[in-house]
C-alpha cells in the first residue's frame, strides 16, 4: 500500500439550515483513505456518519446546507469543485452503494438498463450492446448466477441479496478508485451479509479498491476493515486501526458500543451491558463533551470541549476525552465486560 | 375460565403441527387456486410459565407468520394451539376475548406500532378500558405507574408517539402489552429497528419485567446473539420448520442442523483475531 | 401480459352487461308508472301508449322485455316518439362536437396541467410554485356554470373576441372549428389543469425523496436525466390511472354542462334536451354511450398501467 491518500477529508463540516434552528450534522471531519484501505464509519443515528459519506460525491448541496472544510480526492479539491464536475466523478471515481437494495434500484426500468445507463453517462460512447456485455461480466464477477440470463430482468424479480450484489456491479461498473459503502448490509438476513462482505473483501483485496464502509455493526467491521473511525453527534470521538480500537478503545462511547455487543461464542453475561440515555439531538447539545451526559465516567474537566489527540502510546490512535491513558484502562475494566480484552488478559494491543 | 380447568404441569403454551398456508391463484376468469405458500408448515413446540423461547430464522422463515397464528390474529390452515391446556384454535372470537389478556405482541417497528393520533396514556390504556379493568382515575394511575416501570415518566402520559426516539416508542409499546398482566408476550422483533446501544437497554428491560412480572417470551428475532442472551430454550426456523430446538446453550454452540451451523457461522465476531482465526480455518 | 388484456376485456363486457341491466331495471321496472306512459311522453294519447306498450313487450316476462330492450339498442331501433327519431343517429350526429370538445380540452389539460404540476414540484416551496398552486386552486374552485357565462360575456358580447356559440365542424372550417371551440375548451380544462397540477405535484415531490433517485444521482446523472427518466417516468404512471377516469367520464357525460352553455350540437347536449322533456329513449341511449366509453377507456387504461409499471404486469415475485 503506498502512503500518500487518495481521499483526504480536513474539517469538514456540515449545518443544515430548519425550521428549528441549525443542525450541525457533520461538526469537524478528518480523515485520509489510502489505495486499498478499507476505513469503517461507525455511528448510530445522528452520528453524521451517512451525511459525511454523502458530502464527499457532493449528494449534499442544496440551499439549506452549509458546507466547510476541504475534500480532496487525488489532490483535487472537491467542496469547491463546480457541480458538473462533482456529477462527472460520481459513479466514475468515487462510487456509492446505500443501505436498502430493495428500494434502490427504479423498479420500473430493468436492471440491466440501469447499470448500462450508468455506464453511458460516464462514457457516453459505448454502444448499448458493450454495455450489456459490460452488465454480464460484472454479474459473474459479483457472483450473480445465469449473469446474462438475468440482464434483462426487473428489479423485483431479484433477491435482496442479488439486489445488493447488482447494486455493487453497477457501482464497480466505471472502476472507481474509491467505494463507498452506506450500510450496505444492514437490511440483509445474516447469510447473505456474510457473502456480501466476503465479495467486498475480495473486490478490495483483488481490485485494490479503496472502501469507506459505514455502519453501525462493529461485527462488521471486525470482519473487513482496516482502520475505523466512530462518530458521536457529529463529531469524531475516536479514531485507530482495527486492533486499536477493538483492544485498546480510548473513548467511554467506544466502550459502550463494543460492551453492548452479544457474543456467541463467549458464555452469557447476566446482562447486557448499557450505555444509558440516548443519541443525542442535534439541535441541542450540552457543553463540552458531546457525550458526557451519557458518560458514566464524566468528571470537572468534561465541560471543556475535548481534542482529538492521540493520547495513547500509538501516534495515530487519538481519542476526544479527557481521561487519561491509564485511568481509561482502569475504568474500562470494572465494567467488566466492556472493552474486549486481550486474551491473554494483557492491556497491550 | 368457563368450565375447563387448567391442567397442573401443562406447559403455558402449546403448539403441536401448527401449518399456515397461503393460495396462490390463477386463472383467466376465475381463479383457481394452484399452488400454495407454505409459511408455516407443521411447527411444534412449548412454552413454559416464566421462560423465554427464541424463535430464530430469516427473512421468508415464517416466524412472523407463525405469531400470528399462534395468537389466533390469522387464522391457521391447521395444527393445535393450546394455552394453559386449552385449545385455542379455531375459538370463536368472542371466547377469544378473554383470552387475549393473557397473551399479548410487542411489534418490530416501533415507529408504524403506535396510533399517531392518540397520546401515550391513551395507548396504554385503553386495553384496560376495553377489557374493564379500570376506569377514570385509577386507570390514569395504573398507566403512569407502568409508564414508570418501563423506564419512562409519568409526565409522559400526555404525549404525543412522535414526540419520542425510536427506544422510548418501544418502551411504550412493551408498557402497552404489559398493562392487562400478561402471561406470555410474543416478542417480534422487538429490537431489530433499533440503534445498537438502545438495543442493549430494552433486552435488559425485558430481562426485568420478566423476572418482576413472571412473564414467558417467545422471542422471535433473526439475530441469533440477541435471542441467544435472552432466551432459555431456542428454537431455529428455516421456511416454515423447525430444524432444530433445544436450550440456548445447546443450539448454540452444540449445533446438531446443517442450517443451524450455517446461520451461527455467518454471525460476524465482534473481535479481530477471532475474525481471522475463523477466516483461515475455513 | 396477454393473459391479463384477455381478462380485462372479459371483465369489460361484464360490466357492459350489468350497466344495461341496471339501465333497465331502473329506467323499466322500479318506476310506478307503465313504462309505455313514460316512454310515450307528456300528452300521450292512450292509442299511442297502447302501441308502445305491443312493440317493446311490456305484458311479457321482465327477461323478454330485457331481451327486447336490448334488441332495440343494438338494432338501432330505440327511437324516440317526438320527433320520431333514431335515437342513434342522434347520438353519431353529436359526437363529432363532443369529441372535439372533448379531445381538445384533454390535451389542453394533460399540457398545462403536466407542465404547471412539473415546475412546482421542481421548484417547491418557491415563489413560483406558490403562485402556480394559487393558479390551480382558483381553477378546482371555479365552478363551470359560473366561468362559462363570465367568459361568455366578456369576451363574446362585451369585446367581441370569439364567436357566441354553435359548432362549426371541422371539414367546414377548420379555422372556425378552432375558434368556436377555444371558450368551450379552455372552460371545461381549466378545473382539470388544476387537478393534474397538484397531483402531479405531489407524486413528484414523494417520487423526489425515494431511494432510487438518490442512486441515480450518485451514478452521475445530470438534474435533468434524473428529473425527467426517474422523477417524472415514475410520477406519471398515477396520472395515467387518473386521466383515463377523467377522460372516460368526460366523453360519457361531463361534458354536458360545458356543451350547454356553449350551445355546442354533441351528445351531452342531446341529452340535456332530452332530460328537460323527459324522454326516455334518448335518455337510455346516452346511458348505454356513456357507460360504453367509460368501461372501454378505464380497460384501456388498466392495460396501460400494467404495461408501465411491470411489477403489475408481472406479479410482485417474493424474494429472499
Amino acid at each position: 500500500m503506498s502512503s500518500a491518500p487518495l481521499l483526504s477529508v480536513s474539517d469538514l463540516r456540515v449545518g443544515f439550515a430548519t425550521e428549528d434552528g441549525i443542525v450541525q450534522a457533520v461538526d469537524g471531519v478528518s480523515f485520509d483513505l489510502r489505495p486499498g484501505e478499507v476505513l469503517a464509519i461507525v455511528g448510530e443515528s445522528g452520528s453524521g456518519k451517512s451525511v459525511t459519506a454523502q458530502t464527499i460525491i457532493g449528494l449534499t448541496r442544496a440551499n439549506n446546507a452549509r458546507i466547510e472544510g476541504a475534500v480532496t480526492l487525488d489532490g483535487k479539491d472537491l467542496t469547491s469543485a463546480s457541480d458538473a464536475e462533482m456529477r462527472k466523478l460520481r459513479g466514475d471515481r468515487v462510487a456509492m452503494i446505500f443501505q436498502d437494495p430493495m428500494t434502490s434500484f427504479n423498479p420500473v426500468y430493468r436492471i440491466g438498463d440501469q447499470i448500462v445507463e450508468a455506464i453511458r453517462t460516464h462514457r457516453p460512447d459505448t454502444s448499448k450492446g458493450a454495455g450489456k456485455a459490460r452488465v454480464v461480466e460484472l454479474f459473474e464477477a459479483v457472483g450473480i448466477p445465469n449473469a446474462a440470463g438475468r440482464v434483462d430482468d426487473y428489479p423485483h424479480e431479484f433477491s435482496g441479496g442479488m439486489r445488493q450484489r447488482a447494486m455493487i456491479a453497477m457501482a464497480l461498473a466505471l472502476e472507481p478508485e474509491v467505494l463507498i459503502a452506506d450500510e450496505p448490509t444492514t437490511a440483509l438476513d445474516v447469510t447473505i451479509q456474510a457473502q456480501i462482505l466476503d465479495l467486498l473483501e475480495e473486490l478490495n483485496r483483488e481490485h485494490n479498491l479503496a472502501t469507506i464502509l459505514i455502519t453501525h455493526d462493529l461485527g462488521v467491521v471486525a470482519e473487513v476493515a482496516d482502520r475505523v473511525l466512530v462518530m458521536y453527534a457529529g463529531k469524531v470521538v475516536e479514531e485507530g486501526t482495527l486492533d486499536e480500537i477493538f483492544y485498546d478503545p480510548q473513548h467511554p462511547y467506544t466502550w459502550g458500543l463494543l460492551g453492548s455487543l452479544t457474543r456467541i461464542d463467549r458464555p452469557r453475561p447476566h446482562r447486557l451491558p448499557q450505555i444509558a440515555g440516548s443519541p443525542p439531538s442535534l439541535l441541542d447539545l450540552p457543553e463540552g463533551c458531546p457525550f458526557r451526559p451519557r458518560c458514566p465516567h464524566e468528571f470537572s474537566k468534561c465541560s471543556e470541549y475535548p481534542g482529538l489527540e492521540a493520547r495513547s502510546e500509538a501516534p495515530d490512535h487519538r481519542d476526544r476525552c479527557w481521561l487519561n491513558p491509564e485511568q481509561k484502562r482502569e475504568k474500562r475494566q470494572v465494567e467488566g465486560q466492556i472493552g474486549l480484552e486481550a486474551p491473554s488478559g494483557a492491556n497491550k494491543a | 375460565m368457563n368450565g375447563t380447568e387448567v391442567k397442573a404441569g401443562a406447559p403455558l403454551l402449546e403448539v403441536t403441527d401448527l401449518v399456515k398456508h397461503f393460495p396462490i391463484k390463477r386463472g383467466i376468469l376465475i381463479d383457481r387456486e394452484v399452488d400454495q405458500v407454505r409459511a408455516v408448515d407443521g411447527i411444534s413446540f412449548k412454552v413454559e410459565k416464566g421462560e423465554t423461547l427464541g424463535l430464530v430464522g430469516e427473512s421468508g422463515s415464517g416466524k412472523s407468520t407463525a405469531c400470528r397464528a399462534v395468537l389466533q390474529l390469522i387464522k391457521p390452515t391447521s395444527g393445535s394451539v393450546k394455552f394453559e391446556g386449552q385449545e385455542i384454535s379455531g375459538l370463536r372470537r368472542r371466547r377469544m376475548q378473554p383470552l387475549r389478556r393473557q397473551m399479548q405482541m410487542i411489534f418490530q417497528d416501533p415507529y408504524a406500532s403506535l396510533n399517531p393520533r392518540k397520546r401515550v396514556g391513551q395507548i396504554v390504556g385503553d386495553p384496560l378500558k376495553r377489557q374493564g379493568v379500570a376506569s377514570g382515575s385509577e386507570l390514569r394511575r395504573q398507566v403512569q405507574e407502568l409508564l414508570v416501570r418501563v423506564g419512562l415518566s409519568s409526565e409522559h402520559y400526555n404525549r404525543f408517539p412522535h414526540e419520542f426516539s425510536g427506544g422510548q416508542r418501544q418502551r411504550i409499546g412493551i408498557a402497552r402489552a404489559l398493562s392487562l398482566k400478561p402471561k406470555l408476550v410474543i416478542c417480534d422483533e422487538p429490537v431489530s429497528a433499533l440503534d445498537v446501544s438502545i438495543q442493549a437497554q430494552i433486552v435488559n428491560l425485558l430481562d426485568d419485567l420478566q423476572d418482576e412480572f413472571g412473564l414467558a417470551y417467545l422471542f422471535v428475532a433473526h439475530d441469533i446473539g440477541v435471542v441467544r442472551h435472552i432466551s432459555d430454550r431456542i428454537a431455529v426456523m428455516n421456511e416454515g420448520k423447525i430444524v432444530e430446538q433445544g436450550t440456548a446453550d445447546e443450539v448454540c454452540e452444540r449445533p446438531q442442523d446443517d442450517y443451524t451451523k450455517k446461520l451461527l457461522a455467518a454471525v460476524p465476531i465482534p473481535d479481530p483475531r477471532e475474525s481471522r482465526e475463523r477466516v483461515r480455518n475455513g | 401480459m396477454v393473459r391479463f388484456v384477455v381478462r380485462r376485456l372479459l371483465a369489460m363486457i361484464g360490466v357492459l352487461f350489468a350497466v344495461s341491466v341496471i339501465v333497465f331495471v331502473v329506467f323499466m321496472v322500479l318506476p310506478k308508472q307503465n313504462p309505455a306512459q313514460t316512454l310515450a311522453g307528456k300528452n300521450a294519447t292512450p292509442v299511442l301508449v297502447k302501441s308502445i306498450e305491443e312493440e317493446w313487450g311490456f305484458n311479457d316476462s321482465l327477461v323478454v322485455q330485457y331481451g327486447t330492450m336490448m334488441k332495440k339498442i343494438f338494432t338501432g331501433e330505440l327511437t324516440s316518439y317526438k320527433p320520431r327519431i333514431p335515437v342513434d343517429e342522434q347520438i353519431k350526429e353529436g359526437i363529432p362536437a363532443t369529441f372535439s370538445l372533448t379531445i381538445g380540452a384533454a390535451i389542453i389539460w394533460l399540457f398545462f396541467g403536466l407542465l404547471l404540476g412539473y415546475l412546482s414540484a421542481i421548484r417547491a416551496g418557491g415563489w413560483l410554485d406558490r403562485i402556480l398552486t394559487g393558479v390551480s386552486i382558483a381553477g378546482i374552485s371555479i365552478p363551470v356554470f359560473l366561468l362559462a357565462p363570465v367568459l361568455l360575456y366578456f369576451l363574446t358580447y362585451k369585446y367581441e373576441i370569439f364567436p357566441n356559440a354553435q359548432y362549426v365542424d371541422f371539414t367546414e372550417d377548420p379555422w372556425e372549428w378552432a375558434r368556436h371551440l377555444i371558450l368551450p375548451w379552455f372552460t371545461l380544462a381549466l378545473l382539470s389543469i388544476g387537478f393534474y397540477s397538484r397531483v402531479l405535484r405531489s407524486n413528484m415531490l414523494d417520487v423526489m425523496n425515494e431511494d432510487y433517485v438518490r442512486t441515480a444521482r450518485a451514478k452521475g446523472l445530470s438534474e435533468r436525466q434524473v428529473m425527467t427518466r426517474h422523477v417524472l417516468r415514475n410520477s406519471l404512471i398515477p396520472v395515467i390511472t387518473l386521466f383515463g377516469l377523467d377522460f372516460g367520464a368526460t366523453i360519457a357525460g361531463t361534458a354536458i354542462i360545458t356543451e350547454v352553455l356553449y350551445s355546442l350540437d354533441g351528445v351531452g347536449l342531446y341529452a340535456a334536451e332530452a332530460v328537460r322533456k323527459f324522454e326516455l329513449p334518448p335518455i337510455m341511449g346516452v346511458a348505454i354511450y356513456g357507460a360504453f366509453f367509460v368501461v372501454f377507456v378505464n380497460a384501456l387504461v388498466d392495460i396501460a398501467y400494467a404495461y408501465l409499471d411491470p411489477r403489475v404486469r408481472l406479479g410482485e415475485s417474493s424474494s429472499e
